[in-house]
Order: C-alpha cells, then structure tokens, then sequence
C-alpha cells in the first residue's frame, strides 16, 4: 500500500478576497487533494492551515512551496508548505 | 489530526523565537586513511571525506526547505588527527598539511567548520599527539574552516598536567599567531576533559574510535522558544516552571530527532545521536542568558545563578531524553559569552565574572566558552584556568571545557569582534595571581576516588 503523503499549508496575512480560491486552484491544478482546512483570527492576522495530500503531485515538493510561496506573495501573504512530520512529531509522542 | 493552533505554535517557533537545528555534523572515520606516507594519508582523507559527505550541505537545505526549519550548520567531524598522522607525521609541520587537506575537503563541500584535528592525551602524549599538539598554532594560522581540540583529562584517568602546562602555551601561541584578526584562532580551538566521542558541536567535535566508519549527529538549539515559553508562567512555581521547560525541551528535540533520521536516510549513513543543546546565537531573543533572567536573576552571575542553570540544565536534558532515541554528545545549555548577545550583557554590566562563570560550568554544559581574555595573560594562568576546569570535569564526571581567546594587543574593557555565529565579546578580566607553581610541576593527576562522594 502506497503510503499518503501530507503537507500543511499555512496561510498567514490580513484577510482578503479570493485567498481560498487561488490557492485551491494551484492545488487543483498539481493534483493535490485538499484533506481539511482549518481558520483562525490571531491579533487582528488571517491565519489558514490546508492539510493536503501531495501523493498525486507531479512536481517536486520544493516547486510547490516555491510556487505557493509566490502566490503568497503576489497577494500580500505568506504562505508556507512543510511536510506535515515535523507537526506531528513534535506534537504527538 | 495536528489542529491550526499546535500547526501555528511550530512555526511561531521557527519564523519568531529562532528555533532552528544547529547542525547536522557527519562524523567520519578516517582511520583507514593512515599510511606511513604523508602525501598518500592526505590523498585519502580528501578522497574520503568528498566522497562520503558529497552531498552533505545539499541534503541539509532540502531537509531545511521540505519542513520549514533552518538547518544553520552543516559540519563534518573526524577522527582525532593525532592518530590518523601518527605513522606519517615526523615534525609539527607534516601535521600542518593534513589540517590544511582538511581545511581544502571543508571549503570543497560547502561546510562552514571540520573538527577533530584533535588529540587525546587524558594520560599522556604519544610522539604525535605532542607534534599534533605544536603544530596547532600553525595550523589555524593557516586554515580558515578547521577545528582543534585536545583532552587533557577524564575521570577515568585524571588529569595530564604536561598537556594542560603545554596547552597554555599553545593557546598563547594561536592567539600571537592569528593576532591580525583579534586572535580568532583560538575562537577555534577548545581544550577538554571528558571529551565525548560524538560531540556535534564545534570546536570540540571530532569522531572518537569508538565510532562506526560515518555516522550522523545532530545538534539541536532552542533558547528563544524556552525563553518565550518561560514569559507567559512568570511567577509560576517550580513545579510549572520546569514542567514547562521539559515540555518545551522535548518539542524541540522532536524536531532534531525528524531532521536526524532524515538526513540519515538520504545520506546513507546511520543516525548516531542528538545533543540535547540550548545553544545561543549572537542574534537578540536567542539567548540563554535571557532564559535565566527570566527564571528570575536579574542579571546572569547574580546569586542563585547556578541553581537556575542547573534547574534549566537538568529539564532540558529531561524533556529532551523523551525525544529522541539515541542522546549523546555534549547534551545541556551553553554558556558561550561572545555568542550569547545575553551574557555580553551581563558582563558589560558587571555582573558576571570568570570566577562566576567556572561554578556555572559545575552544574551545565560545556564549560569557560568563547571568553576574551587580555592578551598579556600568561601561559600559565591559561593553564592554571584549564586545570581547574579539568578539575571540575574529572571529579564531577562530566565534560567540561577551556576556549579562551587572549586577544593580543586588547585589554580588560577593550571588545573584539569575531563575526558571525562566533560573536563579538568584551575583555573580561582574569586573576593577576600566579599559578606558576603549580603549572611548573611534571606529571599527572591521578583519578579521583568513586566513592565517598561529598
């Protein structure tokens, strides 16, 4: 059995329109599969965390933080993908 | 499933209070690289070490970018250079070539330091470790990326009283010799007792024979994240104060485990051990200083230091034991001076002094680190501070270690600026009373009695 492999995406910045939408299109676009979104306001700061499944992905997991990042960028957020071991390691025991 | 708020706790540690991993170092054996020729030995060890750790920095940054974590240091470690040279090495000046074949595989890699030029001479000095051991001035004189150790003591063998007198001098003469850049040679070269065989951290790493041929280890750092922490319980008890450290140990640690095992996997080579280390940069909020202000000192070196040291010391190595599965190598916070923006503070301030730096190292990890001392201290006072770190070490069965710099020209008030991770420190004063005496005696000091401990 092929092992699922998981990024969390992290969207921090302020709110704005169309944040879910472009980054769910980039996902779509690279077969990504989106697993669960969650949202939070942290002062006054957006803050949005995708756990994805990147199993299906035709590009190097470098690409696609490099290309998330600069959506990010395009619209006033950061954006960061990470490998989601180093939540769950450092979380779970 | 992880939830948003431990997903934003992780990177508000790594994006705000500086968690990183400080090293990724691969210790290689270089033992079969020895040959009774010097050129063939040097061949080798060039051959090995770049094929070995070819892809050694790579596989640290993809590491670094896949999970969101810096990996500052990617470093190498070998086997103490006294024994690899011992069949080819007639005068100090061969070992020079080795150390500058190693400084040559350094830069070739990409990593930014190479450790255990190094002897270990805890009873007595071979012909090669004595030549190793005088040619070091040399050889950081002429190196830029090598680091230099030497044990001069364990609790298992005592204290070797020539090694520390000839020391003192060496120290000396690495200070005279890299005088035009404030003596920066001696930021690289530390002197040790009970020097542990898989230390990732520089200057002191090298990779002892107990050692498979290539292991990973890593050092991890997190002082931010402790201090951080510590500042939403101020008041706490002790209870929550080191409940909370041991927590947050054991967070970082699990980072440094990840990040181990992954290198080793990519690398081919087998993970070795994480050192369970707060170490501090020179950058503000990345202090270990500040973790005990905020234990509640109001500078570092005011009483009740060293009871907050070793109580930090202590949950670190707690939390962080949990962690990982293999722990080793230095394994407690640092105490550095010119790299902790915290303790330059301290001392600017008056408040913390050698003296007061000495009993902390009783109770932490490593020992008198990156301390600027007036360039006219003698030899023997060098070695007189050394012995009695030694001392500590020995009867208290720990590592302990000296890397002081006695910058030539500079004096007490006077700062230096060694750059980069290894800082920017003021000339702190040292004792204007002789050991000389003491230091002139030939010999050793035997092991300490394992019992009747008081």
């Amino acid at each position: 059995m092929k092992v699922m492999k998981k990024a969390i995406i992290t969207v921090v910045g302020k709110d704005t329109v169309g944040i879910i939408a472009k980054t769910s299109a980039y996902l779509a676009k690279n077969k990504i599969n989106i697993l669960d979104i969650s949202q939070t306001v942290v002062q006054d700061y957006f803050n949005m965390m995708m756990i994805v499944d990147i199993t299906g992905c035709c590009k190097s997991f470098e690409d696609v933080a490099a290309d998330l990042g600069e959506i990010g960028v395009s619209m006033g957020l950061k954006i960061r993908c990470q490998k989601s071991e180093i939540f769950e390691k450092m979380h779970r025991v | 499933m992880i939830n948003i708020f431990e997903v934003l706790e992780t990177n508000k540690m790594i994006l705000e209070e500086n968690l990183d991993v400080r090293t990724i170092t691969m210790g290689v054996s270089l033992l079969d690289c020895a040959d009774a020729s010097l050129k063939t030995t040097c061949d080798r060890i060039y051959a090995k070490l770049t094929r070995l750790a070819k892809d050694l920095v790579k596989t640290g940054d993809e590491i670094g970018r896949e999970f969101g974590i810096p990996i500052v240091n990617k470093r190498i470690s070998i086997t103490p250079a006294a024994i690899v040279g011992s069949a080819c090495c007639k005068k100090p000046g061969d070992f020079v070539k080795i150390a500058k074949t190693l400084d040559r595989a350094a830069k070739k890699l990409g990593v930014n330091f190479i450790g255990g030029y190094s002897a270990v001479v805890s009873k007595g000095m071979t012909l090669a470790d004595e030549l190793l051991i005088r040619s070091i001035p040399e050889a950081m004189a002429t190196t830029e990326r090598l680091c230099s150790s030497v044990n001069v003591g364990s609790t298992k063998t005592g204290i070797d009283m020539d090694a520390v007198r000839l020391m003192g001098e060496i120290v000396k003469a690495t200070a005279e010799r890299t005088k035009d850049r404030d003596s920066i040679g001696c930021a690289k070269l530390v002197v040790l007792c009970n020097a542990p065989d898989d230390n990732p951290f520089m200057a002191g790493a090298f990779h002892g024979v107990s050692e498979a041929d290539a292991v990973i280890n890593v050092g991890v750092s997190g002082p931010g994240v402790v201090n951080h922490v510590l500042k939403s319980i101020r008041g706490a008890d002790f209870e929550t104060l080191c409940e909370t450290i041991k927590r947050t140990a054991f967070k970082i640690t699990r980072v440094g485990q990840l990040v181990a095992q992954e290198a080793a996997k990519r690398l081919g080579v087998p993970f070795g051990i994480i050192d369970l280390s707060l170490a501090p940069t020179p950058a503000v909020g990345d202090s270990v200083a500040d973790i005990l202000r905020e234990i509640g000192l109001e500078e570092p070196g005011a009483p009740g230091t060293t009871a907050a040291l070793a109580l930090l010391n202590d949950q670190v190595k707690k939390g962080g034991v949990m962690a990982s599965s293999y722990v080793g190598g230095l394994s407690g916070a640092f105490i550095p001076v010119s790299e902790d923006q915290g303790m330059i503070d301290a001392v600017n301030a008056g408040a913390l002094t050698i003296e007061k730096l000495e009993a902390m190292t009783c109770v932490c990890s490593v020992g008198l680190d990156m301390i600027a001392i007036p360039g006219t201290t003698s030899a023997a006072t060098i070695s007189g501070i050394i012995a009695d770190e030694a001392a500590i070490g020995m009867v208290n069965q720990k590592t302990t270690a000296v890397r002081v710099i006695p910058v030539a020209g500079k004096k007490v008030g006077d700062s230096v600026n060694f750059g980069g991770l290894l800082g920017h420190a003021p000339v702190m004063k040292v004792s204007k009373f002789s050991c000389e005496g003491l230091v002139s005696r030939r010999g050793r000091i035997p092991a300490p009695i394992h019992s009747f401990k008081n």
